[in-house]
């Protein structure tokens, strides 16, 4: 079942259920078609997703089943999109990033190595924190495949995709396997080809007024968007960093206290306390912003990037119209083939329109989605480091308050 | 309807002044002047710590110590006998925390500080001179309100000079404030950016808490040195500043340390008292270093926090440009706005953070390597004394055997020395227990200090996150109540 609303964040210090977060995307439900991921598991090198589907459309065998899937799967999807022409109109959902557990890992095996040189409290300590970090991006890799599959089922020409339903219902493995080198490398030629066909075809302005402010827009808004997503990202890590530095801080001021003879010994722990409250409350601070503000910001990185894809084929396929009109001429001016460029010329015609008429379509929905999903997570925001503002100075308060009593 | 937000917390400096704040410490102040207060003192220790030129002459790192410049001559006092007796009882079971209690005499009222700092001179020869300015109501001194002008160099001089007196015998000298050739060449070279006067206000403050530490400790303050330090105009220009500078008396201190491991003879250590005390401050030690390496990671992070939260504030504007969505783009242009402010809250928490608790958990870190030095310098002591009897039993031996083979000139000569080792052993005995009794006294009001210290710093550093915290609330507030 897809939850439209959005939990407190992955709650680091209990196992809740997670349910499935519709963060960045605002779709309407529909029963037709649900699609979540009830379910995942992580292995050594993979992760394997349970895609469970509710559906009445008659195309599916059953009306609940589900499937497991693997990251491949996925992009084999969504690449499926892509190279199909008859989708060429629309903006294809982004594909979900591949799960990038190293980073974690790397940090786990670090806190194993340094084993001995921590007491046992902290050694516990930073290995509860590293794990609760791994399943943050665990969870949060779930919900980006979720969500793709989600903005798949709610398209309305998408969800028919007959990829898409074998995707729900194969309960075999796809075997999709992945690029080797060569298809790779094939990959990169047409991606510099199409870079630099995608600058020629810039060039190139267009009459309808909508599309060439829609143009100058997306070129715009995308480079500040991957912008702004980097900068969040720094300075995330910088929080989460600071976070660390407290906790070491409120370790050291446990040991002092406890081997302290003086008066002291009762001030270091109490305030030891509230520094490991207070790094709590600062955790859940940079945990929040990574949610709302940086994911948020990386998914509409990915998004304009396809509705630029969008422009582009519409663009090309202008220009494909276009020449096919000057060699309509010149085959009517050189009485030669002229059937033939006729036909070229109506296909490129109706290729060219009705991309032209879903993309506005298109546009538009996107606009509304994007105004839609920052306006949420803003506000969620907003409310969230409220929330935390008051919390962190209750606590500063009440602990002065018992501190200079002491005193 | 607008929230005033309060001014950012200025930096706080440690202020440690006023009669509550200190232990009734004998700070007897006679109309007789500093000098002669010592010979009608009630404390005997006093008259020692005039008479420390004649207790260690043979101390190899004292001759690197002394300064060239002139100190006042001390004139060695010969204590009345009856006040040198050791008396065994007072160290096993006396407490001497309610010794000092009980010390009458006026409540210590002064307050020192280190101000208007000013370069003098250009390029390499140039230097910083700072105002040191008293303010007391001590009969001690010639004036209630002077000030005066100093270098760098001059409390490392003075520094030195306290240490070649007193370390030895047992106090705790506090030690000077780091040098820094980076820092200082950067000011020479009149860099005038924020990192270079970052490092002044930094030298200046721990200045200002040297002298503050100094003249807290009722004998030091008391100290000749120390008084010309403060009153004189015209101070004698502190030489070969290398060897004065505090990492090389803590270097002297760790050579002392060095020596103490590799004495043949271990102490055995009768009194558990020290042999807990001596545990005490090497946990200390290693918890307060790590402590300080964390907090300076934090001031470290939180800087690193706010440069990024200010590029983020920029590209948050940007983004809000593009949008063309009126009040998305609105509230993305608030959205930088508020962590614009929230960056400025960030860089003012760094300072807080810094020179608040940082900067105690340094001058700790190195107090407590003084105190570490003062116990070596106590079995250093106790070596000296020992390696005296042993010396003394040798010529003890040697004299019987000449009785026995009756060598008469050879015996009156043998009786001589006798009698002259057995002068040095008592003297070596009374210093050992001189040294600890002193050293049991400074153990005490140190902790003292360092509990008030401890608890002072750190509730004003937690009233300074209070505050920022409160700011960041109410930016918060603004600028959600304005959003759509």
């Amino acid at each position: 079942m897809m939850q439209e609303g959005l939990d407190d964040g992955p709650d680091f210090l209990s196992e809740e259920d997670r349910g499935p977060r519709a963060v960045n995307v605002d779709l309407q439900t529909d029963a037709t078609l649900q699609v979540d991921i009830s379910d995942a598991l992580s292995e050594r090198d993979k992760v394997k997703f349970t895609v469970h589907t509710k559906s009445t459309l008659p195309n599916f065998k059953q009306n609940e089943f589900s499937v497991v899937r693997q990251h491949e799967e996925f992009i084999w999807l969504h690449d499926s999109f892509v190279e199909n022409e008859e989708y060429a109109g629309y903006i294809i959902p982004p594909a979900p990033p591949r799960p990038d557990f190293d980073a974690s890992r790397e940090k786990l095996q670090k806190l194993g190595e340094g084993e001995g040189s921590m007491t046992k409290e902290e050694f516990t300590k930073m290995k509860q924190e590293l794990e609760a970090e791994y399943l943050a991006i665990f969870k949060k890799t779930v919900a980006m495949h979720e969500v793709f599959l989600c903005r798949v089922a709610a398209h309305p020409v998408l969800r028919k995709d007959l990829n898409f339903h074998v995707f729900l219902e194969y309960n075999q493995d796809l075997s999709v396997r992945g690029k080797n080198k060569k298809e790779k490398l094939e990959d990169f030629f047409k991606n510099v080809v199409k870079s630099a066909d995608g600058v020629l075809v810039a060039g190139v302005k267009d009459v309808d007024d909508f599309f060439e402010h829609e143009k100058t827009f997306l070129l715009e808004y995308h480079n500040r968007v991957k912008d702004a997503s980097a900068k969040s990202d720094r300075m995330i890590r910088s929080h989460k960093n600071a976070a660390d530095d407290i906790n070491r801080i409120a370790s050291s001021l446990y040991t002092l206290g406890t081997q302290d003879s003086t008066d002291l010994c009762k001030f270091f722990l109490k305030v030891s306390e509230l520094f490991e409250k207070t790094r709590k409350i600062e955790s859940r601070v940079a945990a929040d912003e990574d949610l709302k503000l940086a994911d948020l910001l990386k998914y509409y990185l990915r998004e304009s990037q396809a509705a630029k894809d969008l422009l582009y084929r519409r663009s090309r396929a202008l220009v494909d119209y276009e020449n096919a009109n000057k060699a309509l001429d010149k085959a009517r001016a050189k009485n030669r083939d002229v059937l033939q460029a006729e036909t070229s010329q109506q296909l490129c015609c109706h290729k060219f329109e009705k991309i032209s008429e879903s993309a506005k379509q298109e546009l538009i929905d996107f606009k509304t989605r994007r105004v839609a999903a920052f306006r949420k997570n803003l506000v969620e925001l907003a409310e969230l480091e409220l929330k935390h503002a008051k919390g962190n100075l209750q606590l500063l308060q009440s602990c002065l308050v018992v501190l200079k009593g002491n005193t | 309807n607008k929230v005033e937000l309060p001014p950012p917390p200025e930096c706080v400096c440690v202020k440690l002044s006023g009669p509550a704040s200190l232990p009734a410490e004998d700070i007897s102040t006679n109309s007789n002047g500093p000098k002669q207060d010592s010979l009608f003192d009630d404390d005997p220790e006093d008259l020692f710590a005039e008479a420390t030129e004649e207790v260690s002459l043979d101390s190899p790192e004292r001759d690197v110590l002394l300064s060239d410049g002139p100190s006042p001559a001390i004139t060695p006092i010969t204590p009345p006998c009856s006040l040198i007796t050791p008396h065994i009882d007072m160290f096993t079971h006396c407490s001497f925390d309610e010794i000092e209690e009980e010390e009458g005499g006026d409540s210590f009222d002064m307050h020192i500080s280190v101000s208007d700092p000013e370069k003098v001179g250009d390029g390499m020869n140039a230097y910083m001179a700072y105002k040191v300015s008293t303010k007391t109501s001590m009969s001690l001194f010639r004036s209630q309100d002077f000030s005066v002008k100093r270098r760098f160099s001059d409390f490392l001089g003075l520094h030195s000079k306290l240490a070649s007196k007193y370390l030895h015998i047992g106090y705790i000298v506090p030690p000077a404030p780091e040098k820094s050739i980076v820092g200082m060449t950067k000011v020479k070279v009149g860099k005038e950016d924020q990192s270079s006067n970052e490092f002044v206000e930094k030298r200046r403050s721990a200045l200002e808490r040297y002298l503050m530490r100094t003249v807290k400790h009722p004998t030091l303050l008391k100290d000749p040195d120390v008084l010309q330090f403060l009153e004189s105009s015209e101070l004698p220009r502190a030489v070969s500043t290398q060897a004065l500078s505090s990492a090389g008396i803590l270097r002297m201190v760790n050579k002392a340390a060095e020596a103490v491991n590799k004495m043949t003879i271990k102490m055995n250590e009768s009194d558990a008292w020290f042999e807990e005390k001596q545990q005490h401050f090497d946990n200390l030690d290693l918890q307060l270093r790590k402590l300080h390496a964390s907090v300076e990671s934090l001031v470290c992070h939180r800087r690193e926090l706010s440069v990024n939260t200010a590029l983020f504030a920029k590209s948050a504007a940007m983004l809000g440009n593009s949008e063309d969505h009126t009040a998305l783009s609105r509230a993305l242009s608030q959205l930088a706005e508020v962590e614009e402010k929230i960056d400025q809250l960030h860089q003012d928490q760094a300072n807080a953070d810094f020179y608040c608790f940082s900067e105690l958990l340094g001058d700790y870190v190195r107090l407590i390597t003084a105190v570490k030095g003062v116990f070596d310098h106590r079995m250093k002591t106790w070596q000296k004394w020992q390696d005296g009897q042993i010396l003394l039993q040798k010529k003890r031996e040697a004299e019987a055997k000449l009785q026995f083979n009756n060598k008469p000139e050879k015996l009156q000569q043998a009786k001589d020395e006798m009698r002259e080792l057995e002068g040095k052993v008592q003297q070596g005995e009374r210093d050992f227990e001189l040294i600890s009794k002193t050293i049991r006294k400074e153990v005490s009001r140190f902790e003292k200090e360092r509990v008030k210290d401890f608890k002072t710093i750190i509730i004003k550093y937690l009233e300074s996150l209070v505050q920022t915290q409160q700011k960041v609330k109410n930016i918060i507030i603004i600028i959600f109540s304005i959003s759509y």
